[in-house]
């Protein structure tokens, strides 16, 4: 007799340690045939490393995997994807110097024919509405149609349970809502899908269920649509999240940071050229500007801080002075400050204290921290300790490495060590992006009230609900080009995503109408 | 007529074993791996062919050792820069210093011994048609092959050919090994064919130059090929230039082909579409798994 | 069994010290081997070659003025190695220092008061430092590999130099020899009674100024910041291009002022070979010593050691001195793997997998 089993996936007690963190401790979870299950969590909560073993790259330290009722071994994500597990991954597994079709070829057992799998994917993409092109070369390709190389990836090998890590992070609103559409056709055809997700709405409206994380624990199983987005929020977070306090952002105070027609040229194969870029920034409010990743974010961040010279000295203005062709020093010591979006590497060198990594930045405009070329370790060691004190950096030791924080905790210490400067121009890339709520709360409250006591801040940032929460004028980036920053009030979600994709489509337009 | 052949003799014979290196690094670097220490691994195979064939009778079995030896060289380097994860550019000066004096240690007792000379087709020698066989082979297999395909794609991004499944280390040893072969084989056509002797330090700085062709072929087989044979040709340049007398100190034509290599690194490396584009993106870094 | 590796929060401070001790003592365990295998009691040959030399009073000395030259060039290679900046040409800049300090003596061979000194080793740290800068310059004007041209250099310096004492420099006097005539009086770097010079003097300066420069100064900590994140150095307004070129007129000019105090001292004129590859030796120093100025200090002795045991070696135990440069090259890598220890934890674990993984 073989009844057909009632869950597709069972995982069962799963222990994952690293080291001394329990990164899963006594995971349960079971994902029925056709159904979307989301597994909700913060930053570091262990929902990667959960999905991470049922795809076979990492192994669990004990516990048990059921596949149709059967207790499996997962060993290799070959094993996995075997069973007819397939994974999009957040970061994805993407090779930027091949074609789409060998990027696909690398993930399919079997033969090795280029030319008859280019066909079946241009068939499947298209069928499933993805559209892709199977010859072009991955660099050249938007982030939206990066992981539709990884979906389809998916669907070539039938797989019977899709893993899905963040998916529409990187996604236009727009872009998303087709995303759940092929979803739950795939769902309705039985394929179960694991959607991994921070973003409380979109799980309400697309998931049948929803397991919740905390601190690699099952806190609760439950149907999404039966919650409300703040009840799911706190058995995520395990307790009320403080909302942002904002203050009105006073009327007019003076522009303190301007972009006037800053254009900066592409400087390698695979980055974005900027152009035309005009902003002004007021003391007093903070600006945010959205994009989807990949459309100039960090070239934007580059040009701002100094780090590369734009074209034009006169583009770039802190207080009405021209800083166009000033380094980053120049423009510190005129009180400008930025935080980079990749704080390890970028923003802080991973194998240096934080001690020294507070001279990193603060080496010319605070002198004494180096006088006549000689640095003063008492003083730099003084302003750490209070730029942790102030910022509640939680750390192991005295005076660690940057690279043993964690993301959370590097920020605020990153964020801690400008804004101890009380600077006149804040510039962030991506805030508070993978960072758990309590520190992202305590980053947004600073950068709020950076710009309530006069100076101009500037967000760049991907995450919507993070720049609502934020900004009192929104600007968005795509391609290179920056719109209009509109008030904040007058903006919407479809809106952005309107703007996010606009020169894009304006362009293509273009080049249709010249051909 | 027949001085017209005997350069393109003897443009052959300066070519033919840097080609025969440079495909195996080619192989290496487009892994992901930079392996500096093919001088070190050439010198090896030079002197292990020698002792060999001069023991047994056999440039055959000399031919053998080399590869022997060079692949022996490239697993030490694999250890360390795999295994353990050490400095790739450390890594390779240690096998370039270790090979260079081992092999003086090794070789000390053949100085000044005649040696052999290995079989040749139609006055070329016998690795110099295989080196052409070479260049096409490692052309289909990277860009024609599962194989090759997933040579690049660790050398691209080794966290996603990791995350898909792919063994990068795995990988990346057998590229080595590869790699390594090919610097023995081509220390043997310098010990047994190009100048069928013994010498401390023959390659002289031929593994380097080798080095320097990857880049200058942007990472490509048949591109290699024709750097190669521009490359001995201009070394030729200095013996047809002394053969005319006009009084060159020998040593401005001897250390023509550095400088003809270091041009080329300049003419080449400032053309960022045709390296940035084309560098393995992994190139050099070491990869650790999560667990 | 499968050797896996475990990154460690932390740098571990023990490994840290005891990574080139424990280097040493492989390396005298696999010294031990190799006198095994050339039929040697294992014990004698160490003894030999590692502790004898220390037990006199002129091979002490001889310790001390082969160190010289491997410190001064070792000190400066070390700096680059931590701005990330290869300079592996430091030979190259070794002789063309040599050659540039001897022109003023060459040119006026009856010059006899201290000025020439002075503008001996003035000239052969300048030349030194000039000839750094070429492979700098093709880094940063043309992004061309500073490792692969700084070692072509290394050729083209050599070839340079024999062409001068073969040719125009040749000392009419010396029986077509290619020498040039011998440097006498103060021409010659003063001594300390013995053959200990005052290069070791420069040496012992040098790495007390860097150790100053790497600890307490702004200066060090760009070298370090641009060559452990060049993406951080950037934000913190460091330039890459200028540290590179810091980097080869430092450790140009440090291995010229050696090669000029070689030819001043030891060699006492320009021949066709002027050093035993110490530009090379001096690349395993800098890592020995782990980057550290005062660590070189300590690694140039040791592998000075391992010449003149080399020496030593061939002159009582009748083996190869050419053993001294496997010797260096067997150090450098089990350096290497035992800097592994300072970021990870190595464990053993046992299974098989298929071979490349997913590929079959």
């Amino acid at each position: 007799m073989t009844a057909t089993p009632d869950y597709l996936l069972e995982t069962i007690d799963i222990v994952k340690v690293f080291g001394t963190l329990r990164a899963n401790d006594g995971v349960s979870l079971r994902v029925a045939q056709g159904e979307i299950h989301a597994l909700l969590g913060e930053n570091g909560a262990g929902k990667s490393t959960l999905v991470k073993m049922i795809y076979g790259s990492l192994r669990p330290t004990s516990g048990t995997l059921k596949w149709l009722g059967k207790t499996v071994d997962i060993p290799s994500p070959n094993a996995a994807r075997k069973l007819g597990i397939g994974m999009v991954f957040q970061h994805f597994s993407l090779f930027d110097a091949l074609t789409v079709v060998e990027n696909i070829a690398l993930a399919l057992p079997g033969t090795f024919d280029l030319a008859a799998l280019s066909e079946k994917v241009a068939r499947v993409s298209k069928d499933y509405g993805l559209p892709l092109n199977p010859s072009a070369v991955v660099a050249d390709l938007s982030v939206g149609e990066r992981q539709r190389i990884e979906i389809v990836r998916c669907l070539l090998q039938e797989p019977k349970l899709l893993i899905l890590d963040e998916p529409t992070a990187v996604l236009t609103p727009q872009e998303a809502d087709q995303l759940f559409v092929t979803l739950k056709r795939l769902a309705s055809e039985g394929c179960s899908v694991l959607y991994i997700s921070h973003r409380l709405e979109e799980v309400k409206r697309l998931c049948h269920a929803a397991t919740i994380l905390r601190q690699g624990k099952v806190v609760a199983t439950c149907d999404p649509a039966k919650e409300t987005a703040a009840s799911l929020a706190r058995l995520m977070v395990g307790g009320d999240v403080h909302a942002v306090r904002a203050a009105k952002a006073p009327r007019e105070g003076a522009i303190r940071f301007a972009l006037h027609s800053a254009n900066l040229a592409a400087d390698g194969p695979f980055a974005v050229e900027l152009k035309n870029i005009t902003l002004d920034v007021r003391g007093g409010e903070v600006v945010a500007i959205a994009g989807v990743a990949g459309n100039g974010q960090s070239e934007l961040f580059d040009a701002i801080s100094g780090e590369r010279a734009v074209s034009q000295n006169s583009s770039v203005l802190i207080d009405g002075t021209a800083v166009g062709s000033s380094g980053v020093i120049a423009r510190r010591k005129m009180g400008a400050a930025f935080v980079p979006e990749e704080r390890l590497g970028h923003g802080a060198v991973p194998t240096l204290p934080l001690s020294e990594n507070v001279v990193l930045t603060r080496h010319s405009d605070d002198v004494s921290l180096a006088t006549k070329g000689i640095l003063d370790r008492g003083l730099a060691n003084r302003v750490t300790d209070r730029v942790i004190k102030a910022y509640d950096v939680r750390k192991g030791k005295p005076d660690p490495e940057a690279r043993s924080l964690s993301g959370g905790n590097l920020q605020k210490f990153l964020m801690g060590r400008e804004l101890d400067r009380k600077p006149k121009v804040l510039v962030v890339n991506q805030p508070t992006w993978g960072v758990d709520a309590g520190a992202a709360a305590t980053v947004r409250q600073a950068l709020i009230d950076l710009a309530r006591s006069g100076s101009a801040v500037v967000v760049i940032s991907q995450d919507l609900d993070e720049i609502f929460e934020l900004a009192d004028r929104i600007a968005v980036i795509s391609r290179g080009e920056l719109s209009q920053a509109f008030p904040a009030h007058e903006m919407t979600a479809e809106r952005i995503g309107l703007l996010m994709a606009g020169a894009h489509e304006k362009k293509v337009g273009l080049h249709a109408a010249r051909s | 007529m027949d001085q017209s052949l005997a350069v393109i003799l003897t443009i052959v014979t300066a070519a033919t074993p840097l080609l025969i290196a440079a495909l195996g690094e080619l192989v290496v670097e487009r892994s992901g791996v930079l392996n500096l220490g093919v001088e070190g691994m050439m010198v090896m195979g030079a002197v292990a062919g020698f002792a060999v064939a001069l023991l047994t009778g056999s440039t055959t079995l000399g031919m053998v050792a080399a590869i022997v030896a060079g692949v022996a060289m490239s697993l030490l380097f694999g250890f360390l820069t795999l295994t353990l994860v050490a400095n790739q550019v450390a890594s390779g000066l240690a096998l370039t210093l270790l090979g260079l004096g081992l092999s003086g240690l090794i070789g000390e007792s053949f100085v000044g011994q005649p040696g052999f000379k290995m079989p040749t087709f139609g006055g070329v020698d016998a690795l110099a048609p295989f080196s052409l066989f070479l260049t096409a082979a490692v052309s289909y297999v990277l860009f024609r092959t599962k194989l090759g395909l997933v040579i690049r794609a660790v050398g691209n991004n080794h966290q996603s050919a990791h995350a898909l499944g792919y063994r990068v280390i795995a990988i990346r040893y057998l590229s080595v090994m590869f790699g390594g072969a090919c610097a023995g084989l081509a220390g043997a056509y310098l010990s047994l064919a190009y100048t069928p002797q013994w010498i401390e330090n023959m390659t002289a700085g031929r593994g380097w130059i080798a080095l320097a062709l990857v880049v200058f072929a942007s990472w490509r087989p048949l591109r290699t090929l024709v750097g190669a044979y521009l490359f001995g040709a201009v070394s030729i340049l200095g013996f047809v230039v002394q053969s005319m007398g006009l009084g060159i100190p020998s040593q401005f034509l001897s250390s023509l082909p550095y400088l003809v290599t270091i041009t080329a690194l300049i003419v080449i490396s400032g053309n960022k579409r045709l390296t940035r584009a084309n560098t393995p993106a992994c190139l050099a870094q070491s990869f650790v798994p999560d667990r | 069994m499968q050797l896996v590796l475990e990154k460690r929060s932390d740098r571990s401070t023990f490994f840290a010290l005891v990574s080139p001790f424990l280097a040493l003592l492989l390396t005298v365990a696999f010294g031990a081997v190799m006198f095994a295998m050339l039929g040697i009691n294992p014990l004698r040959g160490l003894y030999v070659y590692f502790v004898e030399p220390l037990t006199q009073v002129w091979s002490i000395e001889q310790l001390i003025v082969k160190a010289t030259p491997l410190v001064l060039i070792g000190v400066g290679l070390a700096v680059c190695y931590m701005a990330n900046v290869w300079n592996i040409g430091a030979e190259g800049q070794l002789t063309i220092g040599a050659i540039t300090g001897s022109i003023a003596p060459v040119m006026f061979p009856a010059w006899q008061d201290p000025s020439i000194l002075i503008v001996m080793l003035v000239m052969g740290t300048i030349g030194g430092a000039l000839f750094g800068l070429i492979p700098g310059l093709l880094r940063t004007r043309f992004n061309a590999n500073e490792i692969l041209t700084s070692l072509m250099l290394v050729y083209v310096a050599q070839l340079f130099l024999d062409w001068l004492v073969r040719g125009p420099w040749r000392d009419p006097k010396g029986y077509n020899f290619p020498v040039t005539q011998s440097f006498e009086g103060w021409q010659l770097l003063p001594t300390f009674g013995g053959t200990i010079h005052f290069g070791a003097l420069f040496a012992m300066f040098a790495c007390a100024a860097l150790a100053f420069l790497m600890q307490k100064t702004l200066k060090g900590f760009e070298i370090k910041v641009t060559g452990s994140a060049p993406r951080a150095g950037r934000f913190a307004g460091f330039s890459r291009d200028r540290m590179v070129l810091f980097c080869f007129l430092l450790s140009g000019g440090l291995a010229g002022l050696a090669g000029i105090c070689e030819v001043a001292s030891v060699v006492g004129k320009l021949q066709p070979q002027i050093s035993p590859g110490y530009g090379f030796a001096a690349i395993i120093v800098a890592f020995l010593g782990r980057l550290n100025p005062v660590g070189v200090l300590f690694a140039g002795l040791l592998l000075a050691l391992s010449y003149i045991g080399g020496e030593a070696a061939q002159v009582t135990l009748g083996i190869s001195d050419k053993i001294a440069k496997v010797f260096q090259g067997v150090l450098l890598f089990f350096i290497l793997s035992c800097d592994t220890l300072i970021l990870y934890r190595i464990t053993f674990e046992s299974g098989r997998k298929p071979l490349l993984g997913a590929v079959e």
